[in-house]
């Protein structure tokens, strides 16, 4: 208990609000690394994730995408892009790693959400006369959203872990402490940094559950629900970190 | 590419490291979920509780598990800090897989082995673990590769596995060690999964080709 309650004096101490790395700065900093990246995965993920799913087609280059990111090391890319890229562009390198990292999870929320869909909704649309457009927009968006955030939600964690990770090529964000704290042997430095990865971590799965309640719209069918339930694929957490 | 050509020894045992570390994790992690899994599944009470807290353990990034495991008597820079960090993800993710895995077996299968005189011991073994094997497999393939590739992190905590060449590559500014290293992590992960696809068509003759279920459109046409 010594250890927590060292680590928490770490994270109250008023220096935390001054020196190289101010707490509140690394915070925001990880927290802008992690929105930016996935704002621009879900950029280029969610068209192509809503095609793949409204089609039909491309299905099996998904699967095969988000099987092949799995077995990525995050470490390494991030280190052999920010070697590749240089140094002066060590931002950008780990940025295209993150997004690269965040995209298959989401392209697999789009299409696995359109895909859930019981098929006789979408063929009732038709059949009252709806464009294509206007199936996507009016049946498929709004009943795939929940798998669709839940992908939002498994890229998101993943790239606050990746991160954490990345403050070794000197990134900043609360990793920065992480690997401060082993070069000066301050274990107090370590798990207090650890613990506020942590909450922040925690906190934002739970915004991400929240935003899943209100904004999913309710859908009496429970056979929708419980086949979405029944598929290991969109069960699984989808990716390492 | 010569500092691959002048540097097999040692990516050889990287590798052999790399592969210990992960199998021991992958199979403590198969061996502890099954039971929680199979709790999860038995009594519907526990079964938000034990879902939400696996998928909690999920979301804590691994930099930030390595510390917090050091609460419970594990020292920080060691390779037992590694495995169970590792463990508690494969936990996370396959205990979902064997819930799922059990609640996918056909309950006319199971009221059949109790018809013709199964115990419940008999009955887990011998019906529904076999028929939960597809969706068990996925997880644990899921979980293979995810372990394979997170253990790299392990070179952050001073654990000797490929992650060695992500951090000694970085230092020394050897391009050529790093994409070794990288390669060198996705090719055993994708070996992996296909020696696990392998074991599971030959446990499993009856799956042959469709060995995870796929949900959505082929499963809407014959509903």
């Amino acid at each position: 208990m010594n250890l927590l309650a060292e680590a928490f004096a770490w994270i109250f101490s008023p220096a935390r609000l001054t020196g190289t790395l101010p707490l509140p700065t690394a915070i925001a900093q990880h927290l802008a690394f992690t929105f930016g990246s996935v704002a621009i995965a879900a950029v280029i993920a969610i068209p192509i994730g809503w095609l793949i799913g409204h089609t039909g087609r491309g299905r099996e280059i998904a699967v095969f995408l988000s099987g092949a990111a799995r077995a990525l090391p995050a470490l390494g890319l991030v280190v052999l892009l920010v070697m590749l890229f240089g140094v002066n562009l060590k931002t950008e390198a780990a940025v295209t790693v993150f997004v690269v990292l965040a995209i298959p999870s989401i392209l697999a929320g789009a299409y696995a959400g359109i895909e859930s869909i019981d098929r006789s909704v979408i063929d009732a649309g038709r059949a009252m006369g709806m464009t294509e457009w206007q199936i996507l927009f009016r049946i498929e968006m709004p009943l795939g959203l929940s798998l669709l955030i839940g992908g939002l939600r498994s890229a998101t964690l993943q790239v606050v872990a990746t991160v954490t990770i990345a403050a070794y090529v000197g990134l900043g964000g609360l990793g920065f402490y992480i690997i401060q704290g082993i070069n000066l042997r301050d274990f107090a430095e370590i798990l207090g940094a650890s613990i506020i990865v942590v909450v922040l971590a925690l906190v934002l799965d739970g915004l991400y559950a929240l935003l899943a309640r209100f904004a999913v719209p309710r859908t009496d069918g429970p056979r929708t629900r419980a086949r979405v339930a029944s598929s290991p694929l969109t069960r699984v957490p989808q990716f390492s970190r | 590419m010569s500092w691959v050509a002048d540097n097999v020894d040692l990516i050889w045992a990287l590798t052999l490291d790399h592969l210990r570390q992960s199998a021991i994790a992958i199979i403590a992690g198969f061996v502890l979920s099954v039971p929680l899994g199979w709790l999860a599944f038995r009594y519907t009470r526990l079964r938000g509780t034990v879902l939400t807290v696996v998928g909690l353990l999920y979301t804590i990034p691994s930099f930030a598990l390595f510390a917090v495991l050091t609460l419970f008597g594990i020292p920080f820079l060691s390779e037992l800090n590694l495995l169970v960090a590792l463990t508690i993800y494969a936990v996370a993710i396959m205990t979902r897989s064997v819930t799922d895995g059990l609640a996918s077996v056909d309950p006319g299968a199971r009221s059949a082995a109790i018809a013709v005189g199964f115990g419940a011991w008999r009955r887990f073994w011998t019906v529904d673990l076999p028929l939960s094997g597809p969706v068990v497999l996925a997880g644990l393939r899921v979980t293979a590769m995810s372990t394979i590739s997170l253990a790299t992190v392990g070179a952050l905590i001073g654990v000797q596995n490929l992650g060695y060449l992500f951090t000694n590559g970085s230092q020394r500014r050897i391009i050529a060690e790093v994409f070794a290293g990288v390669v060198a992590v996705v090719i055993i992960a994708v070996i992996v999964d296909v020696l696990l696809m392998l074991a599971g068509r030959a446990l499993m003759p009856w799956t042959r080709r469709t060995s995870t279920p796929r949900p959505g459109r082929l499963r809407a046409v014959t509903a």
